[in-house]
């Protein structure tokens, strides 16, 4: 094994926000795409026209996870992001969930 | 390296048809998928099937890897015979692009996901894939900030010109006031790009366990904090704990079980930072002792306090009938 190498890390927080261009080049994603998640609601863009569109460390994360069901299951785009929008709804509740069994503990 | 019996990892016959393979691939990538799935070690399991119908599904590779023999048992030592692959030519496209992280086995029969292991006609990309993974931290390392080791796999050539998974260590600094679900992004330390390309880059989405005391909401963090009577009804000033240690904090008089008190920027660091939420619970003290029973019933006599008064003017509380009498 190599010696261990120090590599710069950057926090995508919801202070992080990149433009249209960066997301398709942090996504491997053409534009066509992109819109088209903007369309279908898994994507909210701030800015009016797609060239003032800016987009959230969310999205960024949405926008991969719904690329990866789509490469991975073969769903279309609509698919994708019902299960992105479900998957979110089960984390909170997921979260909930655990708040209340830990107040219930006490 | 160790042979992979990827009939048995699809759960499939050796004679299965291309139908019934690319049925049960799709079911079982459905079970297993790490975005959807619950299950332990849904990733590995993924990957492996992945990895399995990357083979299966492609009648080149199949028929080579049929040509292996059917007597191989899954983890046994295996070394690719001498004439391997000859007269076929293996072509990586469609799913193949996305196939990360994929064993050695699979690595040195049919080359990985670099530069070398591609053959004519595979598709020219300029920039590495990107990698994901998720890492556990406590919820003090999110406050703090905290240093991990991450171990990476890279396929590599040998210098006999196979492919092998090289490992790595990358340390990682985890910057305070991450929160949960929230990605780190590691430059550089995704996928090799073919030719000169940047390589993509490594994002770790943070998981944080769950903490004894402190429950997180986002950047906010909540905690129960038993209170006398006495303190809830007079006001008091009592130590409450937070990330950063305990604080003094002023219960106002009047306050109730279950209020929520705010301890502004006293959650995760950040900007702004979050807030810290203390959620009082009365406790009463024990009434065992005769003093303690003395002090009880001289609240009953002296107190006139009903704790059902806000119940008793409900609807319904005589019962339904008395509801619907109501309604009519």
């Amino acid at each position: 094994m190599c010696p261990q190498d120090k590599v710069e890390v950057e926090l995508l927080d919801e202070t992080a926000c990149v433009s249209a261009g960066e997301l398709c080049r942090l996504c491997s994603a053409d534009f066509a795409s992109l819109v088209e998640m903007v369309d279908w609601g898994l994507l909210e863009a701030e800015g009016k026209r797609p060239q003032e569109w800016r987009f959230s460390a969310r999205a960024l994360r949405r926008a991969q996870t719904a690329l990866r069901l789509q490469a991975d299951l073969g769903v279309n785009l609509a698919g994708a992001a019902l299960i992105v929008e479900l998957l979110d709804e089960r984390g909170a509740l997921a979260r909930r969930l655990a708040q209340l069994e830990a107040l219930l503990q006490e | 390296m160790e042979y992979k019996d990827y009939y048995k990892v699809l759960g499939v016959a050796r004679t299965a048809n291309a139908d019934e393979i690319k049925r049960t691939y799709r079911k079982l990538a459905r079970r297993y998928h790490p975005d959807v799935s619950k299950e332990p070690q849904a990733e590995e399991k993924f990957k492996e099937v992945q990895e399995a119908y990357e083979v299966l599904r492609d009648p080149e590779k199949r028929a080579a890897y049929d040509q292996l023999g059917a007597q191989w048992k899954a983890g046994e030592q295996f070394r690719p015979p001498p004439d391997w692959g000859k007269g076929y030519e293996f072509s990586f496209g469609g799913g193949g692009e996305d196939a990360e992280g994929f064993s050695d086995f699979f690595a040195n029969l049919f080359g990985a996901r670099t530069p070398f292991g591609r053959t004519g006609g595979a598709p020219f990309r300029r920039r590495g894939g990107d990698r994901h993974a998720r890492i556990e931290i406590d919820l003090e390392d999110s406050y703090h900030g905290a240093e991990r080791t991450i171990r990476l796999q890279n396929p590599e050539v040998t210098a006999d010109g196979h492919v092998a998974l090289r490992e790595k260590e990358v340390r990682v600094t985890i910057p305070a006031g991450v929160a949960e679900g929230q990605q780190i992004r590691l430059r550089g330390q995704g996928e090799s790009a073919a030719a000169n390309g940047a390589a993509g880059d490594l994002y770790l989405e943070i998981g944080i366990r769950p903490h004894p005391l402190f429950q997180l909401e986002g950047r906010d963090v909540v905690v129960t904090l038993p209170v006398a009577p006495w303190e809830a009804a007079l006001g008091a000033s009592v130590e409450a704990p937070t990330l950063g240690g305990p604080v003094e904090m002023k219960i106002p008089s009047g306050a109730r079980s279950g209020q929520r008190l705010r301890l502004k920027g006293r959650g995760l660091p950040g900007q702004p930072p979050g807030d810290e939420f203390v959620v009082l619970k009365l406790v009463l003290p024990p009434g065992e002792s005769p003093r303690a029973r003395a002090l009880y019933e001289q609240m009953q006599r002296d107190l006139a306090f009903d704790p059902r008064a806000e119940l008793k003017r409900q609807p319904g509380y005589r019962g339904a009938s008395d509801a619907t009498r109501k309604e009519t």
